[in-house]
């Protein structure tokens, strides 16, 4: 066997600088997972299929396993387990667990981030808008009426702590 | 660790890239990686060099060049779905668009890749063709221009040689006031089509159509204009039975054979899709003229 092909990168994740040495074909997916240990973000299809593994980079929602954690050299990354504060759950993790927008929870980390993203860019989605966004994920236990919902109860919930 | 071993290289310039292809034996060029990285994952390509043209300055730009429009092949799918300029002149582009995969896939995806990729069902292959768009392709040797006529050779094979990288594609706008539709027939949103139309039609001051554009994807192997349909609208006087007459020529197409549909679908749905694109294309046109 030949020696591995390696490259160090300097990567933000969520506000934290990490420095490693990786291997050159090693994915972001598995870069977060066993690298640095954060299993929030889940692997199902491993060809973009699913949308699990969804992550944020610079600020915008990418398949993780489609992309090389090399090529996240010098960028921010978000994940899962940068969303809740503090003070405990966000605004739209709060809304998913009252509104039961998730079962198994697998698909879930994927689908939060998409949705930050969406939240971010235009705080009063549409039904259809929030919809538009989920075809990009799989869910085999909620049927997404539920994650709809939660959806729009949370750009509620932040469209009225921006006014108060 | 899914994908096989590679070496990752990182050109910052067109030149440093070619050179890495001209270089390096079983090479493959990197773009958005929504094809290539699950084909890399399935271990279904094993390149022993991977060019990442993520980093190379220059190919992702969406510019106005003369009459037309120009889109470095780097350029992301989501840079051209928020584009005001391809909104504004080409409507076609920017309908379809919103057909390419999903949001999470558009943010990473390009336009040369789609291209290149050439999938018989992919819009981006449909839009060029309904445009005839004009790929430009970079070697050692300098660049040539591909007509998208011709650029498109077979069932994913694009006419680009050994050497060569994508660099940009060039649209000519149709004149203001034309009308445009895309419309895809897909089991699910942002599937890949079973059917993709894509429709352009102008009036003259008399009415009648002055020039016409009809596409059709995901029937055969590569997108294909439809030439008959086009001459009986040109110079006609537009009502719902002369699309219906320019549509049924969609029916000859030769259709592939897969799980997903079988022939006599896809033509069916091709002649039904044909005729409501245009349609669509026509009332768009009267909307633009009229108000």
């Amino acid at each position: 066997m030949a020696e591995p092909l390696m490259a160090s990168i300097a990567v933000t994740v969520n506000g934290v600088e990490q420095v490693r040495d990786v291997e050159q074909r090693l994915t972001l997916a598995d870069f977060l997972r066993h690298e640095l240990n954060l299993t929030g973000t889940h692997l199902g299809c491993e060809h973009g299929v699913c949308g699990a593994c969804t992550v944020l980079v610079d600020g915008i929602s990418m398949r993780s396993c489609l992309m090389l954690a090399v090529q996240a050299n010098r960028r921010s990354i978000e994940t899962v387990e940068g969303l809740a504060g503090e003070s405990g759950l966000n605004p739209l993790q709060l809304a998913f667990w009252e509104r039961h927008g998730l079962q198994c929870g697998f698909c879930t980390p994927g689908i939060l981030m998409s949705l930050t993203e969406l939240l971010r860019d235009n705080p009063r989605p549409t039904e259809a808008e929030v919809r538009d966004v989920l075809s990009g994920h799989l869910c085999r236990c909620t049927g997404y009426q539920n994650i709809v919902a939660a959806a729009l109860d949370a750009a509620a919930a932040l469209d009225q702590g921006v006014a108060q | 660790m899914k994908p096989p071993p590679f070496e990752y290289h990182s050109p910052g310039t067109l030149q440093q890239a070619l050179r890495c292809l001209s270089e390096f034996d079983n090479a493959r060029l990197l773009a958005g990686g929504q094809t290539l990285m699950p084909m890399l994952n399935l271990r279904l390509a094993s390149p022993d060099h991977l060019i990442d043209l993520g980093g190379v300055q220059g190919l992702s730009d969406i510019t106005e060049e003369g009459d037309d429009i120009a889109i470095g092949a780097m350029t992301a799918q989501r840079t051209i779905e928020f584009s005001a300029l391809v909104k504004r002149r080409l409507p076609l582009l920017s309908e379809a668009i919103l057909c390419v995969g999903h949001r999470q896939t558009r943010n990473r995806g390009t336009i040369g890749g789609s291209l290149c990729h050439l999938d018989p069902s992919a819009e981006l292959p449909l839009v060029a063709m309904a445009f005839d768009a004009t790929v430009f392709a970079a070697s050692a040797a300098g660049t040539r221009a591909i007509p998208m006529a011709t650029f498109a050779v077979d069932f994913m094979t694009p006419a680009i040689e050994a050497g060569e990288i994508v660099t940009v594609i060039r649209f000519r706008p149709w004149p203001e006031g034309h009308g445009a539709a895309f419309i895809e027939f897909a089991r699910r949103k942002g599937d890949f089509a079973i059917v993709a139309v894509a429709a352009m039609l102008t009036l003259g001051s008399d009415g009648r159509i002055a020039r016409a554009s009809l596409a059709v994807g995901g029937v055969g192997p590569i997108p294909v204009r439809v030439p008959e349909a086009e001459a009986i609208l040109t110079g006609g006087a537009p009502d719902a039975a002369m699309f219906a007459r320019a549509a049924a020529p969609c029916a000859e197409i030769e259709p592939l054979t897969d799980p997903h549909a079988p022939p006599w679908y896809r033509r069916s749905v091709a002649t039904t899709l044909a005729r409501r694109a245009l349609q669509t294309a026509y009332e768009r046109a009267m909307k633009n003229l009229h108000g």
